[in-house]
């Protein structure tokens, strides 16, 4: 299960990760859909691009301008958390978004907990693939935490300033109050 | 000062309810320490030796007297009676439980206060110039800038798990008076020939373990840009900043590493793609938020008064406050009134509820109910009409706020040292009374005149010693031994400078007798008006060294029993100082 468009939903995807014995360029991508790390992506590109669905993972040291001009090609990009006090994985999302033009899912993976749901959604996240010792439900609280917020990012556009009238100090005798 | 509005007050009550779910979830087991721990620092409460700490966000130090009887009111109520303000313009609380966090951010919140942010690897608490609005080298106000700052970086999604903390400091006179150059972003306001504002933006400075002055990227940001261009600095800080050792993490490291120059290529890289988007500040709101720091209601006064220079004339005590405590204000017959939390003996920065209470009364009588905390850990009321200063200070000094040594060398700097603190090595607060106690005499201190002294119990550096002209770091020694390294030299303001050391530490109980003679040294070799600090860029450190070390020390040790109830080496066990 994951959390994806603020709901809780039944995942078929596969997040392929390596381990020591196996190479980006060796590795066997198992059929289905299965979401590959960005070295294997770009090892074998032109093998995996031919199936009608894929995806990718970034780890948080890696670039997502190392997908330019091939974004268009995922069903789902995914950011991993290695550990979720590790923030790089927010500017890589909000580069996929802003910069980049990723529009499909973009999913946190991970050690994602519910106390960082609110920022992720902000910066472009869509989906949240939590810890699996957490209860989901819980976690799915975690993206309502803020009604309102002050700075733009990839989710508002505008910052506060510039989407409601906000009053300035008007009565005088409001300071001395 | 700042008003909430109702979507201020909304961000942050729904904080104090994120916050008390988070509390709930810690103590039920739900989520561990480790997990819990990034949370409640983000919320300024650190674990300390004794108890929880928290620390309350005074943004850019300005505050209402009605706040500062908050603060008085949970120094009652949750601790043991007072509350440290800090070189942050913040305030601590030292003894709480972690169970009654959430009703004092509840108390807080209901006086438009928070701790969102005071810790944690992420934007802290934006500091600013103490006479902001008022001091006569005044540019532009760097208040509204400051107050958009703070919103700007309240909960920014993308920068709360940094590498690193990151301090942003902003001045607004032509003298800096908020330590801009030590900060990882310096902010100076100023006018370019059009007459517009603009800021002045320096990077990478900061102090800790490696003390490094901020460097200039840009020489001019207009301020509509001002949050973009702080936007893409902590982006490509937050993707390339080191996280493989906590040491390295700081942006000045990265700064280093790359070199300004290729910083700033990728910093103005990334911003060209938000430069006049819609993060662009507005003039409405900037003009909106200045409404909030517009001048109080003056009075049409003058500057001369026979009544102050008559009791000036009669009391050495009071013409001493005088000239060290009060300072010039823009406005004829207004004065900027520095309360010293310094009294020597006292602990630098510890405030009682009772003082706490009394301050806010004075601010309300004396100063339009306002007040602001400085860096130096003073208070400061900013707006006090010159013929009102005698009775100030008689009041004030009833409660042991008026000691002349504002600028002075008892005007210390000190952290709470390892009394408190789990990082430190050797104790500092009481370092701070015994060299207080050493140069208690008023005449001598005048006679030295403008000197700073900072302390930190360890080489992290929250006492600012690398910029004090003589500071002073408890160091790792073995054996529960407190040392101290002694540097000199350091200074802020336009001409910051980073102190060196002397030389080999120093025991606790000989710091006071190298302090003693540095000034001899200066006393010896000092012009006529100059200050120490110039005395020591003049002619250097050797003088200094050689004299420090010229003699031995005869001062007696005193024998410690128990060496681990000084200091102690680990701190799983409850550990109480002599001191409490």
């Amino acid at each position: 299960m994951i959390i994806k468009n603020k709901t809780i939903v039944a995942d078929d995807w596969i997040v392929l990760r390596l381990n020591e014995q196996e190479s980006a360029e060796n590795v066997t991508v198992p059929e289905g859909k299965v979401i590959v790390p960005l070295p294997v992506w770009l090892q074998q590109r032109d093998a995996l691009q031919q199936r009608a669905e894929i995806g990718v993972w970034l780890a948080s040291a890696e670039r997502p301008e190392d997908l330019k001009g091939d974004i268009h090609k995922f069903s789902v990009i995914a950011v991993d958390f290695p550990k979720f006090s590790d923030g790089r994985g927010y500017s890589i999302a909000y580069n996929l978004r802003a910069r980049l033009g990723y529009t499909a899912e973009l999913r946190a993976i991970g050690d994602v907990l519910r106390d960082q749901l609110f920022y992720m959604q902000r910066v472009g996240f869509d989906a949240f693939a939590t810890r699996p010792d957490r209860n989901i439900e819980d976690a799915l609280k975690g993206l309502t935490d803020f009604s309102e917020v002050y700075q733009t990012s990839f989710d508002q556009k505008l910052p506060l300033f510039r989407r409601v009238q906000r009053k300035g100090n008007l009565a005088a005798d409001m300071v001395n109050e | 000062m700042y008003r909430y509005d109702e979507y201020d007050q909304q961000i942050v009550d729904e904080r104090v309810k994120q916050y008390r779910d988070q509390v709930r979830r810690r103590l039920s087991g739900e989520l561990t320490e480790e997990e819990f721990l990034p949370l409640r620092l983000q919320n300024g409460l650190y674990m300390q030796i004794h108890a929880y700490m928290l620390r309350i966000a005074v943004p850019y130090g300005l505050i209402s007297s009605k706040q500062m009887r908050m603060f008085a009111h949970i120094a009652r109520k949750y601790d043991r009676g007072y509350g440290h303000f800090t070189t942050r313009q913040n305030i601590q609380f030292n003894w709480l439980k972690l169970e009654d966090t959430p009703d004092i951010l509840a108390d807080l919140a209901a006086v438009e206060m928070h701790a969102i942010q005071t810790s944690g690897n992420c934007v802290r608490n934006i500091t600013s110039d103490e006479f902001a609005g008022v001091a006569q080298d005044e540019v532009v106000d760097p208040r509204p800038y400051a107050e958009i700052l703070r919103q700007w970086s309240t909960f920014h999604p993308e920068f709360a798990y940094l590498p690193r903390k990151f301090k942003i400091a902003i001045s607004g006179g032509k003298e800096d008076r908020a330590a801009v150059y030590a900060h990882d972003i310096g902010l100076s306001v100023t006018k370019n020939a059009q007459g517009e504002a603009g800021f002045r933006v320096l990077v990478g400075g900061g102090l800790g373990r490696t003390p490094i002055i901020g460097s200039e990227i840009c020489e001019f940001v207009p301020w509509q840009h001002i949050l973009t261009y702080v936007e893409s600095i902590l982006r490509i800080y937050n993707q390339y900043g080191r996280r493989d050792n906590k040491y390295k993490a700081r942006i000045k490291i990265l700064v280093k590493a790359l070199g300004i120059d290729e910083f700033k290529r990728q910093v103005e890289a990334d911003w060209a793609d938000l430069k006049d988007g819609p993060g662009t500040l507005t003039s409405e709101e900037v003009n909106r938020v200045a409404t909030f720091f517009t001048d109080p209601a003056y009075e049409k006064l003058t500057n001369h008064d026979s009544q102050l220079n008559e009791f000036k004339a009669d009391s050495c005590s009071f013409s001493n406050w005088m000239q060290r405590n009060v300072k010039a204000h823009r406005v004829p017959g207004y004065a900027i009134v520095v309360l010293s939390l310094k009294k020597p003996g006292s602990v630098p920065g510890d405030t009682t509820a009772e003082q706490m209470e009394v301050i806010a009364d004075l601010a309300d009588r004396y100063s339009f109910g306002e007040l602001r905390i400085t860096h130096k850990q003073n208070l400061v009321l900013a707006d006090v009409r010159q013929k009102d200063l005698i009775r100030l200070w008689q009041e004030a000094t009833a409660q042991e706020l008026t000691a002349p040594n504002i600028g002075l060398l008892t005007d210390m700097i000190s952290c709470p040292g390892a009394e408190f603190c789990t990082l430190a090595n050797a104790r500092s607060i009481p370092l701070a009374q015994l060299i207080a106690e050493r140069f208690e005499d008023w005449d001598f201190q005048h006679d030295i005149g403008e000197i700073s002294l900072n302390i930190s119990g360890c080489v992290n550096a929250c006492g600012q010693h690398h910029i004090g002209n003589i500071g002073i770091t408890g160091v790792e020694k073995k054996d529960h031994d407190e040392w101290y390294q002694v540097s000199l030299g350091g200074a802020e303001g336009n001409l910051s400078s980073i102190g060196k050391i002397i030389g080999p530490s120093f025991t606790f109980n000989q710091v006071p007798e190298v302090i003693d003679r540095l000034l001899q040294v200066y006393l010896r070799e000092r012009l006529e008006a100059e200050s120490f600090i110039d005395t020591v860029r003049r002619i250097g450190h050797v003088p200094f060294k050689e004299h420090v070390y010229a003699t031995d020390f005869t001062v007696a040790e005193e024998e410690i029993a128990d060496k681990h109830a000084v200091v102690p080496a680990q701190y799983s066990v409850p550990y109480y100082s002599p001191r409490f």
